[in-house]
């Protein structure tokens, strides 16, 4: 295993702090009623919100609020190696995670009858797609118009050569010693995701969540971007201005 | 493989508000305080024709673990290392609201949490279960069924199946120079060191609580499992439910399943110890 940080420098020229390069647009997708894409390193996803809408199979429907529904999915071409396109148990358990990081945020109880699908697509995948996928999916629902508590964002720790490092890449995902990925709604505070992988000391524990919650921070001002440069093209002080 | 309903047991408001209502005082409906564990009773060696096999039950909660060793090829991408594999059923006879079926995503989530904390805790040495490097290697199958369903799954099927590999003996074997793998009639335990313990927490209104049963799991607001090895350090973790938790509840739990893992580690190892 070759040494992944050189005088605190990554094998991809990043600080231990730093996030990869990341990019993040709303409104891509024209049948959806919500839609977002994300680029964070090589990860590449797109995710489509359908609903709030009737519920099918009706038996499934609750009648004081809607069900989430998430698909999580990797295309076949997304990966080193072919992934058959059937979903796996690793899909399966990330689809579960994430509209539990998700469904917090939700106002669930306006919706009642309903269905809202999220629909997550992973085209090209890097280290840290789940938490690339959920950062998108709630720029996804507000696009959609869906009533939310905050926006979730998340982002992904690990220890790589005995350092806590923000924002694990493939190689540092699949060689470091533990992955850790976290996800936040940030103006409340409420942690919504948490997944650990790999050996922490109660120290490294700590200091991790501390520096997921900041890489958070940073892709939530990204989010606000992205949903501004959609919603208020010249600005927020010249829509102001118009009022 | 079963599908257990969502929520299977109805709670009617007022028990719920009850419930809570006693969890501000630092109670809970059972009658414990809300760090106790039910009983936890575990018995190594249950099935003879498994490698390693126990029964763990808590409080109501049971499941049966068993350990099959076999021969077969390593994974492409770890070629030097052996196979490890844990599956966990929810058979239809566990509960009233389970159905056979392929597995749903409950049943999947809890196979994989309980893998993962086996697996990143390094309990078993992989690396010392090859036979013929990127050939022949052994693989550990651990099957856990769950017999009766009464909550906190995760960490039932956890011990059961951290306890069925500390009492599994397998056939040494023996490489011929032809490539062939040929059993002995001696047997050794797995090459297994480190004792990984899960402990659940379910957060009910504001309250923390270990160990939820059915009717805590039925209006939990979140759920958050966390596992430590013998030092005390974290080796695995999963939230999950609908809720969040806030930053002071996770560092709570993360203290708290040191010591009560410290706690359970004990119970293990005294089973463990029992069957020799």
């Amino acid at each position: 295993m070759g040494k992944l940080i050189n005088d605190g420098i990554r094998v991809d020229g990043r600080r231990v702090d730093e996030l990869r390069p990341y990019r993040l647009e709303v409104g891509v997708l024209k049948n959806a009623d919500g839609s977002a894409y994300i680029e964070l390193g090589k990860n590449k996803i797109i995710v489509a919100v359908y609903g709030p809408k009737e519920m099918h199979p009706k038996h499934l429907a609750l009648p004081d609020r809607c069900v989430l529904r998430c698909r999580y999915h990797m295309s076949p071409f997304s990966t080193d190696v072919r992934k058959p396109p059937a979903p796996t148990r690793r899909e399966i358990e990330i689809s579960k995670v994430i509209r539990e990081a998700l469904e917090p945020a939700i106002l669930v109880e306006e919706y009642p009858r309903t269905a809202i699908d999220i629909f997550l697509e992973v085209l090209q995948s890097d280290g840290g797609s789940r938490c690339a996928a959920i950062t998108a999916a709630s720029l996804a629902l507000a696009d959609a118009g869906i009533s939310m508590y905050d926006l979730v964002v998340a982002c992904a720790v690990g220890k790589v050569d005995g350092v806590m490092v923000l924002d694990l890449s493939d190689i540092e995902d699949k060689e470091g010693e533990a992955d850790m990925p976290v996800a936040v709604m940030p103006n409340l505070n409420i942690i919504t995701l948490l997944q650990l992988d790999g050996i922490l000391t109660h120290e490294e524990f700590k200091q991790g969540i501390d520096l997921a919650l900041s890489g958070c921070r940073k892709l939530y001002e990204a989010q606000r971007k992205a949903l501004m440069e959609k919603y208020f093209k010249g600005g927020l002080n010249q829509q102001e201005e118009a009022e | 493989m079963a599908v257990v309903s969502k929520r299977p047991f109805v709670i009617e408001h007022l028990r719920k508000a009850q419930m809570i209502e006693l969890l501000a005082q630092g109670r809970r409906l059972d009658g414990r305080s809300l760090l106790d564990y039910r009983p936890i009773d575990i018995k190594c060696n249950v099935i003879q024709k498994a490698n390693g096999s126990a029964l763990v039950s808590l409080g109501n909660t049971q499941v049966i673990a068993g350990v099959k060793i076999e021969v077969g090829a390593p994974f492409p991408d770890t070629p030097d290392k052996g196979v490890l594999v844990v599956n966990a059923e929810i058979l239809p006879l566990a509960s009233p609201y389970a159905e056979p079926g392929p597995p749903d995503e409950d049943a999947i989530e809890l196979s994989r949490v309980v893998d993962r904390g086996v697996r990143e805790s390094g309990m078993i040495d992989l690396s010392k279960l090859v036979l013929i490097p990127g050939q022949k290697v052994r693989a550990v199958f651990v099957d856990v069924s769950v017999l009766n369903v009464d909550g906190n799954l995760i960490d039932a099927t956890s011990y059961a199946v951290v306890a069925a590999l500390l009492t599994t003996k397998m056939p040494e074997v023996e490489v011929t120079p032809s490539g062939e793998i040929k059993e002995k009639d001696s047997m050794i335990p797995l090459p297994a060191s480190k004792i990984p313990v899960s402990v659940t927490f379910a957060r009910i209104g504001e309250a923390m609580v270990v160990d939820p049963n059915s009717e805590e799991e039925a209006v939990m607001d979140a759920r958050i499992t966390l596992t430590t090895i013998d030092e005390g350090h974290l080796c695995a973790g999963q939230k999950g439910l609908a809720g969040g938790l806030t930053y002071e509840q996770i560092m709570f739990a993360a203290e708290t399943a040191k010591i009560k893992g410290q706690e359970i580690r004990g119970l293990i190892k005294k089973a463990v110890s029992s069957v020799g």
